[in-house]
């Protein structure tokens, strides 16, 4: 039988706060009620709404090491190829492995794998660019880059009732709590 | 017994100046530093600004037509002078832009929460600076559009670039440089281009922003991976610039010109580059904050930090320079020694001289209080630190080559008209994008501006359940 996905008729609901320490105290309660579809929105980073939604750590610093290592890598191989193996040149007598003069190269190798992979696998992790997304159709979500913080819970989440769960958002002292449309 | 005084509690260790103005919130830092691009019209002064340096930046374009037409004998560069104004101007550019990764990078793992209101626009005066470092070693290699032979790639001439040459680990460096300058800014933009997208009234700033912010949505997965990042990167940048300007100093350093050769060259260079950086820096900061108002955000603060980063880095080059002088002697040898006095009194003595007065004599009055509270003396100070930085390179530079070993083979070297048109003509140039940044992206970091705002406290009793 083909088994076709029915989107649930909204996003989510999202609650709308005006200071920081209502929303990630709203956003640990959530957390402690067994939400875990959440997310929440501010105008700059917050370690603690973080940490509240359920991100204890990232992926960020492993993937940077691997990137240092295959960038310095690479770099060293490059010249070790390259002056040794492909296009030995004698200067002044000078070994042709000499490792002490790719050392510099071999450095910012691994400055530019290592930056190159934060940055790019910064945007990866996080899905971006990615120009819609359902949540700027919640109502003041321009504020979200200004003053206001949002806290949304996914009707994907199993725990998710319409009625429900806005009951219990509102109950946490937001300014407004909607629903976010597709 | 009788109650020890708490040092904390003494009023004058709180009596620094802020780093923000008090009565800020949320809304007022992001409307007040959006408004300087989103408004309609575009203050006189900015034009008037932006068509002078547009004007001298075609002053530049000129320059490099003629020397793309004419080779560069066009510049004074001669044997045994082979490097002039190019590597002069190189090397003053370059470290110009290092006081912006040091803002941004250095002070934040420190976390010097002041550098927050200047970061955003020290790494613009990086990247700018970079753009008109790398324009002179690639002009000066006479045939630019074959600059490409530097990269290694795979070539019908079977050959591979000499990776043992100080110059290779140069073009290594200074694209590292540029690309990690680049990224790193363009990171630290994101979140405040959101902002814009949010904010702009017309359609195009809309697209135009919203494209540029990558559907940036402030969430706070992405901020837990974006500040991983952004520390991430601020140690790398670390790192990376003290090897840039190691590196530039092994362009000299590995060579065996008397005046080039020296173990002291790569600290001597990464002070000297950071002291350049902050002079640039309060030359550019000083103005821009009374014309735009910013005193807010920019405080005296700012200034003072900057006063007293310069003068602390002008000593460790004033160091250098008495360190150079005495190894000149202590070696016992006698092309050091000959070089040392040829600058003392040799025919280019006034430009040494000249350095000594605007590099170790004038800072030194940033010790006296009163001068360093006084912008317009701040302004002035930056100005002959600027200018002694350049003489610094020259003296370096030519000086050292103009007579090295043999007297047969000794010369002079002159820069020409071109050699000064160019390098006033990348002043002008960086000017030129200096200006367009100021228009159309936010001077400030607004989101990192938010964190320093009292309401962004979070109330810790509260906060929990």
């Amino acid at each position: 039988m083909l088994k076709r996905k029915v989107l649930p008729p909204t996003y989510g609901l999202i609650a709308e706060f005006d200071n920081p320490t209502d929303v990630v105290r709203a956003a640990h309660r959530v957390y402690e009620e067994g939400y875990r579809r959440i997310d929440a929105y501010s105008p700059y980073p917050i370690e603690a709404l973080s940490e509240a939604v359920g991100v204890h750590r990232t992926k960020m610093p492993l993937l940077v090491m691997m990137g240092g290592i295959i960038g310095g890598l690479a770099g060293y191989l490059l010249q070790y190829y390259t002056l040794v193996i492909d296009y030995p040149l004698n200067v002044g007598g000078k070994p042709f492995h000499s490792w002490p003069a790719f050392v510099p190269i071999t450095f910012e190798c691994i400055i530019l794998g290592a930056s190159l992979t934060a940055v790019f696998g910064m945007l990866a992790l996080n899905n971006l660019p990615e120009p819609y997304h359902p949540v700027f159709n919640a109502p003041n979500f321009a504020l979200a880059s200004r003053d206001r913080f949002f806290l949304l819970v996914e009707s994907a989440d199993p725990k998710f009732d319409r009625d429900r769960t806005a009951e219990f958002l509102r109950s946490l002292g937001p300014r407004e709590v909607t629903d976010v449309e597709h | 017994m009788q109650r020890l005084d708490q040092p904390h509690d003494d009023v004058r260790i709180h009596a620094t100046p802020v780093v923000i103005e008090p009565g800020h919130t949320f809304g007022s830092v992001t409307d007040k530093i959006a408004s300087i691009i989103l408004r309609k019209r575009t203050p006189f002064g900015w034009w008037v600004g932006f068509a002078l340096s547009f004007m001298i930046a075609g002053m530049l374009q000129g320059t490099i037509v003629w020397l793309v037409l004419q080779g560069i004998g066009i510049w004074g560069n001669n044997q045994p002078v082979g490097w002039g104004f190019d590597i002069i101007n190189f090397v003053w550019w370059i470290g110009i832009g290092h006081a912006g990764t040091l803002i941004s990078a250095i002070l934040l793992l420190l976390r010097q929460s002041w550098r927050t209101s200047i970061n955003r626009f020290a790494e613009a005066m990086t990247l700018f600076a970079v753009a008109c470092a790398g324009l002179f070693p690639l002009l000066h290699t006479g045939r630019p559009w074959l600059a490409y032979w530097m990269l290694p790639y795979p070539n019908t001439m079977n050959m591979w670039p000499q990776f043992r040459s100080p110059l290779m680990w140069d073009v290594f460096a200074v694209s590292t440089y540029a690309t990690v300058s680049a990224l790193f800014w363009y990171t630290g933009l994101i979140p405040d281009l959101a902002t814009l997208r949010d904010r702009a009234r017309s359609k195009v700033g809309r697209i135009i922003y919203g494209m540029a912010a990558l559907g940036w949505r402030g969430s706070a997965r992405h901020w837990a991976r974006y500040e991983a990042t952004y520390l991430l990167l601020a140690g790398l940048s670390t790192p990376l610039v003290l090897s840039v300007h190691t590196i530039v100093s092994f362009d000299f350093a590995i060579g065996i010109i008397p005046g080039w050769h020296a173990t002291i060259f790569p600290p001597y260079f990464v002070a000297g580059a950071i002291y350049a950086g902050f002079a640039m820096v309060l030359t550019l900061v000083i103005p821009l904050r009374k014309f735009y108002g910013l005193e807010d955000f920019i405080t005296d603060r700012h200034l003072r930090n900057s006063a007293k980063v310069m003068l602390a880095t002008g000593l460790i080059v004033a160091y250098g320079y008495m360190m150079e002088t005495f190894m000149a002697w202590y070696s016992a040898n006698t092309y050091e020694e000959f070089m040392m006095r040829n600058r003392f009194v040799g025919p280019y003595a006034f430009f040494y001289w000249a350095l000594i007065v605007c590099n170790v004599i004038v800072p030194q009055l940033i010790w006296v209080r009163s001068v360093r509270h006084s912008n317009v003396w701040l302004f002035v100070i930056a100005m002959f630190v600027n200018v002694g930085m350049w003489l610094e390179r020259f003296v370096i530079i030519p000086i050292s080559l103009h007579r090295d070993f043999l007297p047969s083979s000794w010369g002079f070297y002159r820069p020409t008209l071109f050699d000064y048109s160019m390098f006033f003509g990348t002043i002008g140039f960086f000017f030129f994008l200096m200006f367009l940044f100021l228009r159309f992206l936010p001077v400030i970091s607004i989101f990192e501006m938010r964190t320093l705002v009292p309401e962004a406290e979070i109330k810790k009793g509260e906060a929990k359940v």
